[in-house]
């Protein structure tokens, strides 16, 4: 089980979060100016990259979506940050948090593997 | 048979195949029967070939047992691993009457019947079904008793540590003690009862201690000093981010499993020793030398007297010599030319062949180099197999080392580190030494003194030339023969000849016969043993009870639904419960009469007034100056333009223009709204609100507060359900009509509390929502009913509500429509033409998909066959003689009010089809039903204000 960090609550299990979509998606509308291939492509269409990637997960205790920056082939957590507007932001190497749970910072060293 | 036991043979009574023996404290099963002379403990997998017990702890692959003890029957247990309690009884599995008698042991003649690959050549269309039965009968192992129900005993911990040990043999000791001493947070696991690993049966000096004291020891100081040690406690699974699964046995106490999150891990899982491979080597009486060597000093078993060692490097002299200490007469067969000396009081013979094995329920002599000499018991020593499961799970490649003939971790993997034996360090010493460094140590670590620091070992891999039945894998009985026929046919990755075969697939995990088996495929195809490569490791690394995965997740545990805060009254009641959208609900009351009591309160609804409890209906207020703004995109309808003190019916779509929920929104002020939506979507909509409200709304100006438990709701319905109302003593509010119309919402207070009655109608009948504090809940539920008295009130449960909107044709999301159900599926097609300004999954709705004209509609059905339609029976066509659904039956009832039946569904073109009859087919059956509108009931509304 994943461990990801909340940029608010910290560190937590993977079953505690909820996937938001990839992150840099921008919704197009007005909808009567939008091409039926636009909505599709931004309904249905994701890069899925296998490496480093950018989306947006929901933490379903707290309520708050974040960027998590993760690795999708090796499952190393790059960072988390708010998306929050003046809010710092906040990276699992970096979290004081994180350090209490996995003094070893597994996120820190597997992102450098 | 008499005894193996150098000692007394104990006072703890035990069962095995029907006969009584006696064991000690801190047997095993394996090591109990070994003590009482007991040959034969098993049958192999497919043969039905005698067994004995081969190894002495995990790697055991004979020795299965069904236990019973103290009431619970556990199947297919380790014998070596399970440790005797008094009482037990046990069974061999795979065989009967017992392993020593064997009715299916004759099928061994049939060996050449049954080859690699006999599922997958035998179990060919059309004939397999003939013979699939009997072939079933006689394959699997030990027996679940169906009857029994283990109990769901088995705690989940959630911990962390800095640092955890794998194995606390040497090399884990000395990472612990060390770790600790550099102030981490250490815990150690080890799957023995006992600390030490291979101290506990080879002899050695550590720090001037013997090993097992000083592994006691070091134990006890750990504990001291604040670390975590679970001794019987076995890792067997390294998952995503460096989390550790435990599996820990507590003896009479139930099973824990720990998921254990660590910054580092060291893997002192320590080395296995390898069979050699050669004919008949599965007869009971050939054993691992390790294996004999744990016997002889953790049991006091001595396993033969004429014992021939038959080794291929320098681990197993020190085992000789411990033997003939013992008093048996030892004979150690070198396979290799030149070795240590032989040791005192043994024979030694250099660079022989090992041939074969006389006897078939036990080893009565070695056949050496043509020549047959007298034993026992044949011990097998072939090299020691690193224990590397956990770092490979974690995704550590192995490298082959050809001077210890073995695949040892490549390089460190972030996070893990392994050391001792299971690193390829099988000197003692160096073991210490790394087992110290793994453990953030520095300078010197534990020191220590043993006679066996050489291992010299020399190639012994599977001949291809040799006669007769060599196995490779005992558990799944898969001989030299079978992985030379895998070659053969082609199977030659190892992967394959994993699958092919069988080979490493038993419950064992290929402990003792992976390496063989691959080196033999690599000799077979001119390949050396790297290029040839391993199979995947995979968790877990034994076999884990399901009832430590499962915990305590079982029964009502398993998926938990949410409780009433009026559930004891509603039992007082007589309520049936049953689950609707993750609630626990009233079905219906009083009685087990379920169609009848259904139709009662129907009836009571619809003539005077009933009492359903909403409760769980949702309640999320959303509050703030873009409150309206952030609800208008949420919904299909407008809801800003709203009326303070009104409420509106509406959809929510998805993003792809599909109905997620539908419900009704009041407006308490231009800031403030109560979105009421369906009780199992309150969660969903509560996520997809804050989605919006995160982005792109400003999260500073609009909030979403779930207030669904907070608040309880009791509904009045029906005719009389304003009187009712009137009694209750609601205050601060008037409950005319003219100020409280339909779709209308008043705040007030009852006895002090603040109160809130809203006229929504489910029922079509005139109806109060009446949400006042959930402690208020019991309180206003018994002023209901003594309110209600006088008018015949009735409680009602959910499958009447059901029923009564089912009369109205209002629709339940997710019953009455599908993951391509539209609104203007639904008939309300109005703001997807008029409403301008975006709102989720407004986009959807004009693409062609959504414009399709034979899209399915939503409509009533009337049966003409005056019984109801079965829901989920489909609408047939049958043009071109081929029947095609035109869609199905999603909501059909006995309608009390109409004394007919009332049915909803989703038809192809169906409110153009008005009127006309279509076929109705349902398990064979054809029926005839009439397209009509949804509502079959009061299609004016007169009955909401009457």
């Amino acid at each position: 089980m994943q461990l990801f960090p909340c940029p608010f609550c910290g560190p937590r299990p993977e079953t505690e979060f909820h996937f938001g979509g990839e992150a840099g998606k921008t919704r197009p509308e007005p909808a009567p100016d939008v091409t039926a291939a636009d909505w599709s492509r931004f309904l249905h269409l994701n890069r899925n990259p296998k490496g480093e990637t950018k989306e947006i997960w929901l933490h379903l205790t707290c309520h708050e979506f974040f960027l998590l920056e993760r690795d999708t082939a090796t499952h190393a957590v790059l960072g988390a940050r708010s998306l929050r507007k003046g809010e710092p932001a906040a990276t699992a190497a970096s979290d004081g948090e994180a350090e209490a749970h996995t003094p070893e910072t597994t996120f820190a060293a597997e992102a450098g593997s | 048979m008499s005894s193996r036991r150098l000692g007394p043979l104990g006072e703890i009574p035990f069962r095995f195949d029907g006969k009584s023996y006696f064991g000690r404290e801190g047997d095993t099963l394996a090591s109990a029967l070994l003590a009482n002379g007991v040959s034969v403990v098993g049958r192999s997998f497919k043969y039905h070939r005698p067994r004995g017990v081969f190894g002495s702890w995990a790697e055991e692959p004979n020795a299965l047992f069904d236990v019973t003890a103290e009431g619970r029957t556990t199947p297919n247990a380790r014998g070596t691993t399970e440790f005797l309690r008094p009482g037990m009884d046990f069974r061999a599995v795979n065989a009967w009457p017992s392993a020593e008698h064997d009715r299916k042991g004759a099928l061994d003649r049939l060996h050449r019947f049954l080859p690699a690959g006999f599922y997958y050549k035998t179990f060919l269309w059309p004939d397999w079904a003939r013979f699939e039965g009997r072939i079933r009968a006689m394959a699997g192992l030990g027996r679940l008793d169906p009857d029994h129900a283990p109990p769901a005993d088995v705690a989940h911990r959630d911990a962390a540590c800095d640092l955890l040990v794998v194995g606390a043999g040497p090399a884990g000791l000395a990472a612990a003690m060390a770790g600790l001493r550099a102030g981490k947070r250490v815990t150690l696991v080890d799957d023995r009862p006992m600390p030490g690993g291979s101290l506990l049966w080879r002899p050695a000096i550590v720090d001037g201690m013997p090993g097992p004291q000083w592994a006691g020891g070091a134990v006890a100081w750990l504990r001291e000093n604040g670390a975590r040690v679970l001794l019987g406690t076995t890792a067997f699974g390294i998952y995503d981010h460096n989390l550790a699964a435990l599996w820990e046995r507590r003896g009479k106490e139930p099973d824990r499993l720990w998921r254990l999150r660590a910054g580092k891990i060291v893997v002192a899982a320590g080395a296995i020793d390898r069979p050699l491979v050669f004919p008949d080597n599965d007869r009971p009486g050939v054993m691992l030398a390790e294996a004999a060597l744990a016997f002889l000093r953790q049991h006091e078993v001595l396993v033969g007297d004429r014992i021939v060692v038959a080794t291929n490097n320098d681990r197993a002299f020190a085992t000789a010599a411990a033997l003939a200490k013992a008093g048996a007469a030892v004979t150690v067969a070198d396979l290799r030319q030149k070795g240590p000396p032989a040791p005192q009081g043994v024979s030694l013979r250099r660079g022989v062949t090992l041939e074969g094995v006389v006897g078939g329920r036990r080893v009565e002599g070695v056949t050496l180099g043509g020549e047959t000499i007298e034993a026992d018991a044949l011990l097998v020593s072939g090299g020691l197999t690193p224990s590397v499961h956990l770092f490979c799970q974690k995704g550590g490649k192995l490298a082959w080392d050809e001077s210890l003939l073995a695949f040892l971790p490549r390089e460190p993997i972030p996070g893990m580190v392994v050391a001792g034996a299971a690193n390829g360090r099988f000197a003692l010493s160096d073991a210490l030494a790394e087992g110290h460094r793994a453990g953030f140590g520095t300078g010197d670590g534990p020191r220590a003194h043993s006679d066996d620091e050489t291992y010299g070992i020399q190639p012994a891999w599977p001949l291809e030339n040799a006669k007769g039945r060599q196995w490779i894998d005992f558990q799944n009985d898969v001989t030299l023969k079978d992985v030379a026929l895998a070659a053969r046919e082609n199977f030659r990755s190892v992967e394959h000849l994993k699958r092919y075969t069988t080979l490493g697939m038993a419950t064992d995990q290929g402990k003792t016969s992976n390496l063989n088996g691959l080196a033999a495929m690599a000799a077979l195809t001119g390949r050396s043993i790297p290029e040839t490569g391993t199979t995947t490791y995979r968790p877990p690394v034994v076999p884990v009870p399901f009832t430590a995965i499962a915990g305590r997740r079982r029964g009502e545990f398993f998926n938990p639904a949410r409780r009433l805060v009026l559930e004891n009254e509603h039992r007082a009641l007589g309520a049936r419960f049953r689950e609707y959208g993750g609630w626990l609900r009233p079905a219906w009351y009083d009685g087990d009469d379920g169609e009848q009591a259904i139709q009662r309160e129907a009836r009571a609804a619809r003539d005077g007034v009933a009492i359903f409890d909403g409760s769980p209906l949702g309640k999320i207020e959303v509050m703030g100056p873009q409150a309206g703004a952030l609800l208008d995109f949420n919904s299909y309808n407008t809801i800003s333009t709203l009326k303070p003190g009104r409420i509106r019916y509406g959809f929510m779509l998805t993003e792809s223009g599909v109905v997620y929920d539908d419900g009704v929104t009041a407006k308490l002020g231009d800031d403030h709204y109560i979105v009421s939506c369906s009780s199992g979507h309150v969660p969903g909509v509560v996520l997809r609100l804050e989605e919006w409200r995160q982005d792109p709304f400003d999260p500073a100006n609009v909030f979403v507060h779930n207030m669904t438990a907070q608040w309880a709701t009791l509904t009045l319905t029906g005719p009389q359900s304003r009187r009712v109302a009137e009694k209750l003593g609601l205050e601060n509010l008037d409950l005319g009509d003219a100020a409280l119309p339909h779709m209308a919402l008043k705040r007030g207070t009852w006895r002090g509390s603040p109160a809130r009655v809203a006229r929504v109608s489910f029922t079509g009948d005139r109806s109060y929502e009446i949400s006042v504090p959930s402690a208020r809940a019991a309180e206003l539920f018994a002023a209901m009913q003594e309110a209600g008295k006088a008018f015949g009130a009735l409680a009602m449960g959910s499958e009447a509500l059901l029923l009564l909107r089912a009369e109205k044709g209002f629709l339940i999301a997710g019953k009455d429509t599908d993951g391509t159900t539209m609104p203007h599926d639904l008939g309300q097609a109005g703001p997807r033409d008029k409403r301008n300004g975006e709102y989720a999954g407004r986009r959807s709705l004009f693409m062609e998909e959504a414009r399709r004209p034979d899209r399915r509609q939503f409509v009533g059905l009337a049966s003409l066959d005056e019984r109801p339609l079965p829901t989920g029976a489909h609408g047939v066509e049958r043009a071109g003689g081929k029947p095609r659904s035109v869609g199905y039956v999603t909501s059909s009832y006995w309608s009390p009010t109409l004394s007919r039946p009332v049915a909803l569904g989703l038809i192809e073109r169906g409110f153009s089809r008005l009127g006309e009859e279509i076929e109705i087919f349902h398990l064979g059956q054809s029926l005839r039903a009439r397209i009509a509108p949804v509502c079959a009931f009061d299609p004016e509304g007169k009955r909401l204000d009457a």
